[in-house]
């Protein structure tokens, strides 16, 4: 028995081919029967993301398999497409190092595990797999863990919304008492706004020269929009502030927030500056408990995590190998107990 | 278990407990040298087996003494090591400080290698008094709250320091939130201070004697600690100075422990 992968991913592929391969949770069932009805050919589980349309079948004849699921593919989607298949030991490693983000656009990301796990429950729920893709699959959750809990792979922020949340952590703790003021409703700070918000901050509070349009993003966010002109005067309530206005001068000085602090009971404050020109004066970062990140310090916490998790990724590749031995083994064994499989 | 017995395994333990304290040590240094720096149960394993035989060894000693172990410096300081790994082993997880351990054993290992500097010259205890022997527990106890307080502090300083210069290094995904950090100085802080009083009230009620110029010292230690406790009540102070001052107080009781112990009339 061999596994066969056969598929397209962002790599190879643009999203336009790919959009036209991809196959919906109502798909496939009809596709998974389609295809385990060529001959030598009885496991199959689909994995369709927004990065990459994949099969991965159990299969005595690995060629013809690929060849016939090509085909039918092809009829569905009505054009072809530039395939890549691995099979033996390339396809388990090319099933597990997707499963640990590491063949993923953004290195390390771990949402591709949920989506590895609901491709192979939907077929496994279908009746489409059996011993071979259920311990293949078994295997890759086990290893995307291990690789997730011993190496740094997915260690840290890699956009600039979520290198802010973290930031935001480190110096909170927990965001949930956290009182977040946005000033200026550009598509930036509602974005880092929205990135706070997930991670369950207390309140937010637009405010906007315009102030129709902080009322429109605090309803869109769930927050409460207040006139340009009041902002200083709940600012020793706030503990995250997210600027973005176009105004030409600094909003925030050092001799401004100096005093501020002071009312503040000296609770720490995290200044997120998402402006150019900058709307707070980059001295207010000497100031104690005050913690300024401008865009660019963003951008760079960003690549310092994209670097780490470069780093990483032989040590992730490691553990990956012992583990394709370790099931390419199993295969071995469980072919020669069953010679008609072989 | 005999005399001879306790004797024999008295030096052993110790050795033991040293070399749990530095295997956790030389981990962080690793790790650190590595830049692969994440939460790892090695530290607090290796944490949890010295405090076993640091335990097992004041048993042992106690047992030789017959009394509190503290009857020389040697003893203090391994009293007051003890006391540290003891809060930190209670303090840590209740916090989710795990790196704590990375920074305890450092300051427990040195405490113990000084230790070391300091004669082992052990008597058997002639005066028993219940409450010479809690004052000078509690009283080591609350060091040990004020030495973990300097750990957590400056775990501070090292956090801050990491989000002043925008690096983002393997250690600063570890370290835990300096909210966090700063709430646990406090609390430790005001643990100390709660016991160090409870000493005090112990002291009086044993009638030492408040003549000797260890008694000076610990009641200026004391005050300086409660100032800087309702100061900070009345108006709070910058974390970054209050994690200075927890600092600063803590190495000047260590420094200057030795000298007091010396140049007092007795240790108790």
């Amino acid at each position: 028995m061999n596994i066969l992968c056969t598929g397209i991913n962002y790599k190879t592929a643009p999203v336009r081919l790919r959009e036209r391969f991809a196959v919906s949770s109502q798909e496939v069932e009809k596709l998974l029967n389609q295809i385990r009805k060529i001959e030598g050919l009885n496991e199959a589980v689909v994995l369709s993301t927004c990065n990459r349309v994949e099969f991965y079948v159990a299969t005595l004849c690995p060629q013809m398999g690929m060849n016939q699921i090509q085909n039918i593919l092809r009829d569905r989607a009505g054009c072809v497409a530039p395939w890549y298949h691995h099979t033996g030991p390339n396809s388990v490693r090319h099933l597990f190092r997707v499963a640990s983000g590491l063949d993923s656009m953004v290195l390390g990301e771990t949402e591709v595990l949920g989506q590895v796990k609901r491709a192979y429950a939907e077929a496994f729920e279908l009746g489409a797999t059996s011993r071979h893709l259920n311990k293949l699959f078994q295997n890759a959750f086990r290893v995307a863990k291990s690789v997730r809990s011993e190496t740094l792979i997915t260690r840290g922020p890699t956009s600039v919304g979520a290198a802010a949340v973290e930031l935001a952590e480190k110096i909170f703790g927990s965001l949930s008492t956290c009182q977040v003021m946005i000033l200026g409703a550009g598509e930036t700070s509602a974005r880092t706004a929205r990135s706070l918000l997930s991670r369950g901050v207390r309140s937010i509070i637009v405010s906007n020269r315009t102030y129709d349009r902080a009322v429109q993003l605090a309803a869109e966010i769930g927050g409460v929009a207040m006139r340009f002109d009041h902002w200083q005067d709940v600012f020793s309530d706030i503990d995250i502030l997210v600027s973005s206005t176009h105004a030409p001068h600094a909003l925030l000085t050092e001799r401004q927030l100096a005093p501020l602090m002071k009312k503040r009971r000296q609770r720490p404050l995290f200044l997120i500056d998402l402006a150019v020109p900058l709307n707070i004066e980059p001295a207010v970062n000497n100031l104690e408990g005050v913690f300024l990140y401008d865009i660019d310090s963003l951008q760079d916490i960003a690549q310092q995590t994209l670097a780490v998790r470069s780093r990483e990724l032989n040590f992730c590749e490691v553990l990956i190998e012992e583990q394709v031995r370790n099931f390419v083994g199993w295969l071995r064994r469980t072919t020669a107990d069953h010679p008609l499989l072989a | 278990m005999d005399q001879n017995y306790n004797t024999l395994i008295d030096p052993w333990l110790l050795i033991g407990a040293r070399l749990c304290f530095l295997a956790s040590f030389c981990h962080t240094i690793f790790a650190l040298k590595a830049r692969r720096f994440h939460p790892n149960p090695f530290d607090f394993v290796s944490i949890g087996c010295g405090f076993v035989l640091l335990t097992l060894w004041l048993w042992t000693r106690g047992r030789i003494v017959q009394a509190c172990p503290i009857t020389n410096f040697h003893e203090v300081l391994i009293f007051l090591s003890w006391a540290i790994v003891l809060i930190y082993l209670i303090v840590g997880p209740t916090y989710r400080l795990s790196l704590m351990g990375a920074f305890t054993s450092p300051l427990v290992l040195a405490m113990l290698i000084g230790a070391l500097f300091f004669g082992d010259t052990s008597t058997t205890a002639v005066n028993h008094n219940a409450y010479v022997e809690f004052h000078a527990a509690v009283s080591l106890i609350a060091y040990g709250a004020f030495g973990l307080a300097c750990v957590a502090s400056i775990m501070y300083l090292v956090q801050e320091r990491h989000l002043k210069r925008r690096n983002a290094s393997s250690l600063f995904f570890n370290l835990p939130p300096i909210n966090h950090l700063s709430t646990a100085n406090l609390r430790l802080l005001w643990l100390g201070f709660g016991m160090l009083t409870i000493a005090f009230i112990s002291g009086f009620l044993a009638h030492k004697p408040i003549a000797d110029l260890k008694f000076w010292v610990s009641l200026l230690i004391w005050l300086l600690y409660g100032l800087i406790l309702i100061a900070n009540l009345v108006r709070p102070l910058a974390a970054h100075k209050m994690a200075s001052i927890s600092i600063l107080f803590f190495l000047t009781a260590l420094i200057t422990l030795p000298g007091i112990y010396y140049l007092s009339s007795t240790i108790r």
